[in-house]
């Protein structure tokens, strides 16, 4: 990694005034892939390595052109079960979030039940949904809620948790409500830790989705995986893979956006500080 | 009916029957339009003062009765400020300033109707504390004197009747500090109303106020009551003279002594 920085800058630096006018903060996320494409097919040549152990990206490449019309199918088919989980774990995040923050009480009960809750593999889950609710879309919507929506509720609650004594105190001498503190300044407080989570939140819905998918439906891109893994199409699961990554980058890149757009307040107040 | 502010032998315990008496014997009384300062050693129950008399703690024993009536609860005629200013990062400074207007009862209702008048207000008051034209401003990009004085702002903007005062210019250098001590002297003379200020600072003290309540260790009550014979409006050079300095002088003893018998 950091032979491979030097080796950038070392390259840049006598060229600068020709390529000056390229911002490499920019450019750096695309040239690092790319930089790693080509490592990833020098060393499958290198090794000479059959496609069926470690296909080379232009393999990959290929099969996605092949397959297109089913990756596509499957991907939007991901992206659905992941994004429906993830809504529902957005607004359940939330209310549980606010409701846990409300009171101390509330707070000290539930917490070590949603850590317990939290500690149980949700792949164990998957089965019983499957019982519930039979094998295809529900059961991996259902999943990525389940496994995305405690860093909401954990991030939701901890902002709650967190008003300063002074802040409530000012509040409350002028005859505020609970619920006034909580409008006020709980949940505009509470929107960093909210908007944050959401990054962890949908990388974490991914996995859900897919590893339900996988075990239980007949579409989407962790079922195609598996599907092809079962028919040593190793190239089309690297495709499936690579979709998934896709697929995470934008998401979470829309949620970063997000989050900057909501609460630029909370970035540009701890930059002043 | 003179007293706007009446203690009566308060004890106040925090955490329960085994806790700490954080004020025990407490007895102490503010007159209408009075500016009193509260001194002590530190850890003597000067905050714990400040919140029994803003009902947001209710004593165990003793009466604390503030414009005549007995404290149950919050009570919504004052102000407060802290040390720490508590600006909401995600409000404007005039945003900031206008929040007390959002909760207390009698403007809640009003605030969207008459938006107007309270905002002139508001920029009324920035101007007085010397921060014209930067209601837009986020706290954040103010400097913490400034924040401060937006502080002071919020905690007169909704016209308290008493305006409680917990060490506001502790963290800031004595320059803008001496500058705040005249814009409250001149808001205090203007507007008639009366302020509890908590401080370590016993110069602030004799400079701002007209009686000075000096407190003993924990569990604290009230040692001394001062009378402070400056003539009003005070000039900051009356901090040159040499009976203001022995009234420093004398204060500084007794707090020294209070803490030694602790
Ligand atoms: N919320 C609380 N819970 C328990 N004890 C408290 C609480 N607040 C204050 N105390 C205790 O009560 C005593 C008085 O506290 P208080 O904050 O009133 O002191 P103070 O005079 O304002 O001190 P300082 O000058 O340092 O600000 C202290 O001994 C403190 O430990
Ligand atoms: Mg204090």
């Amino acid at each position: 990694m950091s032979a491979m920085t030097e080796t950038a800058t070392s390259a840049a630096a006598p060229a600068k005034p020709l390529m000056a006018r390229i911002n490499w903060v920019k450019a750096a996320p695309w040239l690092y892939t790319i930089a790693l494409f080509a490592l990833w097919e020098l060393l499958v040549i290198a090794l000479d390595m059959p496609p069926t152990i470690l296909p080379a990206p232009t393999d990959v490449f290929a099969a996605i052109a092949k397959y297109w019309s089913p990756i596509w199918k499957n991907s939007l088919q991901t992206l659905y079960t992941t994004t429906m989980g993830f809504a529902i774990a957005v607004v359940a995040g939330l209310a549980i979030g606010l409701f846990i923050g409300w009171s101390k009480t509330i707070y000290a009960g539930l917490y070590p039940l949603m850590i317990g809750f939290n500690a149980i593999p949700k792949v164990a889950l998957v089965p019983i949904l499957v019982i519930w609710f039979g094998i295809g879309t529900v059961p991996a919507v259902l999943t990525a809620f389940l496994i995305s929506f405690f860093p909401i509720v954990v991030n939701v609650a901890t902002g709650l948790a967190t008003i300063e004594p002074e802040t409530e105190d000012v509040l409350r001498a002028l005859g505020a409500k609970k619920m006034d503190i909580m409008l006020k300044v709980g949940i505009p407080r509470s929107m960093p830790y909210f908007f944050g989570s959401l990054k962890v939140a949908i990388t974490l819905a991914f996995v859900g989705s897919v590893v339900s998918e996988t075990v239980a439906s007949n579409y989407g891109l962790g079922n195609m995986m598996s599907s092809a893994q079962s028919q040593f199409n190793v190239p089309l699961v690297f495709a499936g893979l690579l979709m998934l990554a896709i697929e995470g980058i934008a998401m979470y890149a829309l949620m970063a956006w997000l989050e900057k757009r909501m609460t630029g307040w909370a970035h540009r107040s701890t930059m002043a500080q | 009916m003179s007293h706007l502010v009446s203690i009566d032998n308060v004890d106040m315990r925090y955490g329960g029957a085994a806790g700490t008496l954080a004020v025990s014997g407490l007895t102490m009384r503010v007159d209408k339009g009075e500016f009193a300062a509260v001194v002590g050693p530190s850890g003597c129950g000067k905050s714990t003062l400040m919140k029994l008399v803003t009902g947001l703690h209710i004593p165990q024993t003793g009466v604390v009765i503030v414009a005549g009536e007995q404290v149950t609860k919050p009570v919504s005629i004052v102000g407060m400020a802290f040390q720490n200013p508590t600006m909401l990062p995600w409000r404007t400074t005039l945003e900031n300033i206008l929040l007390p207007l959002e909760i207390v009862e009698k403007h809640r209702h009003r605030l969207r109707a008459n938006k107007k008048e309270y905002v002139e207000k508001a920029e009324n008051l920035l101007e007085i504390v010397g921060l014209k034209g930067f209601g837009s401003k986020f706290p954040w990009q103010l400097s913490g004197g400034m924040q401060q004085r937006a502080n002071l702002c919020r905690a007169l903007i909704h016209e308290p009747d008493l305006l409680m005062l917990d060490e506001p210019f502790g963290a800031l250098d004595a320059f803008t500090r001496e500058e705040l001590w005249c814009v409250i002297r001149d808001l205090h003379a203007a507007q008639g109303v009366t302020i509890i200020l908590v401080t370590h600072d016993l110069r602030e003290a004799v400079f701002l106020a007209d009686k000075i309540f000096v407190m003993s260790a924990r569990p604290g009550r009230i040692l001394k009551e001062h009378r402070v014979p400056f003539e009003r409006p005070r000039d900051l050079e009356v901090m040159y003279q040499s009976t203001f300095n022995d009234m420093v002088h004398e204060l500084h003893g007794e707090i020294a002594k209070a803490r030694v018998v602790a």
